[in-house]
């Protein structure tokens, strides 16, 4: 019988070293797209730099040196029967990670300073939970750089500006950060719900696959026009010149209070790191974004 | 738009010599990483008349603070990307002023204080690509030193020999051009396309 704690911990473990080594297929995919595409030569040299540098790091090496504050995103199957062994065993393996990848301590202590050195502390790893119906588990690894992060926004936006206010908080923020969140940047935007609501259903959409488009075709509409607007201001991959600044914009909402229009902008740096697993009930593993060789 | 391969220590001849759009890979021992401690450290001594471990004239400083870890005993970069450079403005005019380092790396650019340093000193700015952490690792091959490590392992200063370290574009030059500035009149410039296409009529 397999230790469904160390089942867990392995499996975390190797999540976090791939999502910091390797990038999901799609982005690598999306960044060579984008490098083909552009004519600039300034553009070309910084993709081209991308580019290798993807190569140099699947060998091991973590890609950026940010790699980022640990973030789970957790899918509990109600009849999944170890729930009470996941908080622990994604602590212990992000400390096992960050010796082993190794990873940057990014963990520091807001009032009385200090860097744990693990990557954990009060409150981190922070998991996101949802139950969902079924005996599986998945995981998901979302460490998240620092740069990308300070650029997210919140709008509490006045309800009559509507939806083409919605859409220049998202084009003013781009076109004040310049390259600062290391572009091409993938976009999150959440409308809605309330302000926390917001910027949790704006972070959640850089969990999308990068070619998908919201089911709702006048959500997809808005995904598209400001995808093209970010990439008509030419401000290119990381800020000096080109045609790419985006390479995706992700909008899902929530129902609003009649008096508020909450707008969450959740931004992702080029090197958009994750990385998934599905854990059966029978403890069996499946890796999906970063499939073990052979399998 | 030329290519450069520079060994340190750089004159300030060679570093007049490079415009922005240039690329420059550099090669030798005077590498230095500094973030906003080190940077306030080195002029808190010189204001003290005190001498720093490390000569910076003629010297590349990096704007990164890295991933390390020790291997053998020995350290090693791992990782290496730019950090964002803008949070040196503060002090990284004085700093050129006083110690008259050639060119500064970094990301995303910095503001008028440090290019009007740039000229006076005969210095450049460079910008790594942001994330490239593994890219500037293999051009960053040894540690030499790992000194003010009381500031901890992002913000010491690591004292690096340096191996076609690059590429490197020159983002701000000593004749007073700087590609950011330059991009942020572009995106003005756009602003009334970009708004046109989500329906915005400013």
């Amino acid at each position: 019988m397999k230790d469904p704690s160390q089942v867990i911990h392995d499996t975390t473990v190797r999540l976090l070293r791939k999502a910091a080594t390797v990038l999901p297929k799609e982005i690598e995919e999306a960044l060579k797209a984008a490098h083909a595409r552009e004519t600039d030569e300034t553009a070309k040299t910084q993709f081209s730099a991308i580019l290798t540098n993807i190569e140099l790091a699947a060998t091991g090496v973590p890609m950026c040196q940010d790699t980022g504050i640990m973030i789970f995103y957790v899918k509990v199957g109600d009849k999944f029967p170890f729930i009470g062994e996941i908080k622990e065993s994604l602590a212990k393996a992000t400390r096992k990670a960050t010796a082993d990848t190794p990873l940057r301590p990014n963990a520091v202590n807001p009032i009385v300073g200090g860097n744990s050195g693990d990557n954990t502390g009060k409150k981190i790893p922070w998991i996101n939970w949802e139950i969902v119906s079924g005996d599986s588990l998945e995981i998901t690894t979302f460490p998240k750089g620092g740069g990308s992060e300070n650029v997210c926004i919140l709008g509490m936006l006045k309800p009559g500006v509507g939806l083409a206010g919605v859409k220049k908080l998202v084009v003013d923020n781009a076109m004040s950060y310049m390259g600062k969140a290391c572009a091409p940047n993938i976009i999150g935007v959440g409308i809605g719900g309330g302000s926390d609501i917001a910027l949790k259903i704006a972070k959640q959409q850089l969990l999308r696959p990068l070619n998908d488009r919201h089911p709702e075709p006048e959500v997809a509409k808005i995904e598209a026009e400001i995808m093209d607007a970010i990439n008509a201001t030419g401000i290119g991959p990381m800020g000096l010149g080109g045609k790419t600044t985006v390479l995706g914009v992700k909008v899902d909402y929530a129902m609003r209070h009649p008096a508020s229009l909450p707008v969450g902008v959740a931004i992702q740096c080029w090197a958009a790191r994750k990385s998934t697993a599905i854990i059966s009930k029978d403890l069996d593993v499946t890796y999906l974004t970063h499939p073990v060789e052979g399998k | 738009m030329t290519e450069y391969h520079l060994t340190t220590p750089i004159s300030e001849e060679d570093a007049r010599k490079l415009k922005v759009g240039d690329i420059v890979y550099v090669t030798g021992e005077h590498v230095y990483t500094a973030r906003d401690e080190a940077h306030e450290r080195a002029l808190e001594m010189y204001e003290k008349g005190e001498k720093p471990p490390v000569d910076f004239e003629g010297s590349v400083v990096y704007h990164v603070g890295p991933v390390a870890w020790q291997k053998d005993g020995k350290w090693e970069i791992v990782s290496a990307g730019p950090t964002t450079s803008i949070r040196m403005e503060l002090f990284e005019d004085e700093f050129l002023r006083k110690y008259k380092a050639r060119i500064i790396i970094g990301k995303g650019g910095m503001g008028a204080k440090t290019l009007d340093a740039l000229k006076e000193v005969g210095a450049v700015y460079c910008s790594f690509t942001g994330g490239c952490g593994a890219l500037a690792a293999k051009g960053l091959k040894e540690v030499r030193a790992y000194l003010w490590d009381d500031l901890g392992m992002p913000e010491a200063l690591w004292v690096i020999t340096a191996e076609e370290f690059g590429p490197l574009l020159v983002t701000m030059d000593s004749h007073s051009k700087s590609i950011h500035d330059d991009m942020d009149r572009t995106v003005a410039a756009r602003k009334a396309d970009v708004y046109a296409r989500i329906g915005i009529k400013e």
